[in-house]
C-alpha cells in the first residue's frame, strides 16, 4: 500500500504541476519558458541533498535495511545515446515520459491507454531483440 | 480557501521539490531507486514467455512495487482531476501558442491537443505517429537506455552518475529532433 500512496502522492503532483502536459513538452523544447526547466532543476537538487544525507549518515529504511543507492552501469555509454535519442523522439511525440502516461490516463485522457500499450510493446521488442543490440 | 489553493496549478519552485521527494521517500519506505520505465518490463513480463532472458525473472518480487507505484500514479491523476476547472487552459509562453498555430493547432484548452489526441485518429498517419510509434518509442527507448526522466533524469542525475547525463542528454536532444523537424511535418 505504501507503494501505491507514493503513486497517488506523485501523480497528483504530476498534473498539478501540468508537467503532463503535451503543450508544455513543446514549450520545453522551444525553449520559451521556464516551467519544465525548473521543475527539473529544483527536483535534482531536492534529490541531490537527499542522496548526501543517506550516504552521510548511512540511513535505513523502515524494515531496517541500510539504503543501498545502486549505481547505473557507467562502463558503457552506447545504449545511453542509442536508447536516449529514442526514447527523447517518443517522448516529444506523445508529450508524455513514462509517468504522465499513467498519470494522463486517470486524469481524463483515457486516450492515453494507446501510447502505454505501444511502450508495453516498446519494452517487448527491446526484451526480443537485447542479444542483437549494441549496448 | 483551501480549495482556491488546490485549484490553482502549482508552481515549478513548488512541484519540483515535491518530485525530488520521491527519491529519498522511496528509499525510506521500500529501499527503492525513484524510476518508473521498469514497470513497462514488469509489465510485459507478467504475461511473455521466460524462454526471453530479459523476462525471465521473479517479476512480483522485483518489480510488484513498481507496478503499484505505477498504478498509484493512475489513481493520483483521478485524485487530480477533481481540482481541474473546467475549459481550463495552460498559461503557455505566447511564443509556443504562436509556433503550435503555426502547425495547424488550434485548440489550446486542457492539457493536450484534442485535435491529434482522439480515439478517431489513432488509426491516421497522426494517430500513428503520436500515439503509437510515439509510445513503442518510449518503451523501446528507455528500456534500451535502462531509464526514463525519473530514473535517469531525476535519480541518477541527483547520484552524480555520468550514465544518466549521457541518456539525460540525449532524451532531449531526441525531443528537440521531434519538436523542430518531425511535428511541422507530420501536421502539415
Amino acid at each position: 500500500m505504501r507503494f501505491i500512496f507514493s503513486g497517488i502522492f506523485f501523480g497528483f503532483v504530476l498534473v498539478k504541476s501540468e508537467v503532463i502536459s503535451w503543450f508544455r513538452i513543446q514549450e520545453m523544447f522551444l525553449f520559451d519558458s521556464i516551467h519544465m526547466y525548473g521543475v527539473f532543476a529544483t527536483a535534482i537538487l531536492t534529490g541531490f541533498i537527499a542522496i548526501q544525507l543517506i550516504k552521510r549518515f548511512e540511513l535505513n529504511d523502515l524494515s531496517g535495511n541500510q539504503i543501498e543507492i545502486t549505481e547505473k552501469d557507467n562502463s558503457v555509454s552506447f545504449r545511453y545515446v542509442a536508447g536516449g535519442l529514442i526514447f527523447g523522439l517518443g517522448w516529444a511525440c506523445t508529450g508524455a515520459c513514462p509517468g504522465p502516461l499513467y498519470a494522463l490516463i486517470g486524469a481524463g485522457y483515457p486516450i492515453y491507454f494507446i501510447p502505454l500499450v505501444g511502450a508495453m510493446v516498446g519494452a517487448a521488442l527491446y526484451g526480443r531483440f537485447q542479444a542483437k543490440l549494441k549496448h | 480557501m483551501i480549495f482556491d489553493i488546490l485549484n490553482k496549478p502549482l508552481a515549478w519552485y513548488i512541484a519540483g521539490p515535491l518530485i525530488g521527494l520521491m527519491v529519498p521517500l522511496l528509499y525510506v519506505i521500500g529501499n527503492k531507486a525513484f524510476g518508473i520505465s521498469s514497470s513497462f518490463r514488469h509489465a510485459c513480463a507478467t504475461v511473455l514467455p521466460k524462454s526471453i532472458p530479459y523476462f525471465n525473472y521473479d517479476w512480483k518480487e522485483k518489480g510488484g512495487w513498481n507496478l503499484k507505484f505505477a498504478l498509484g500514479i493512475l489513481l493520483g491523476g483521478i485524485l487530480a482531476q477533481f481540482t481541474i476547472p473546467d475549459n481550463y487552459h495552460i498559461d503557455l509562453a505566447t511564443s509556443t501558442i504562436q509556433t503550435l498555430k503555426g502547425y495547424g493547432i488550434t485548440d489550446f484548452s486542457g492539457f493536450v491537443p484534442k485535435e491529434l489526441f482522439t480515439w478517431n485518429n489513432v488509426l491516421t498517419l497522426q494517430g500513428i505517429s503520436f500515439m503509437i510509434i510515439g509510445g513503442i518509442m518510449i518503451g523501446f527507448g528507455t528500456r534500451y537506455a535502462s531509464g526514463c526522466t525519473a530514473g535517469h533524469g531525476i535519480t541518477g542525475m541527483a547520484n552524480l552518475q555520468k550514465a544518466s547525463l549521457i541518456a539525460t542528454v540525449s532524451f532531449f536532444a531526441g525531443g528537440m529532433i521531434t519538436t523542430y523537424f518531425i511535428i511541422p511535418f507530420i501536421i502539415n
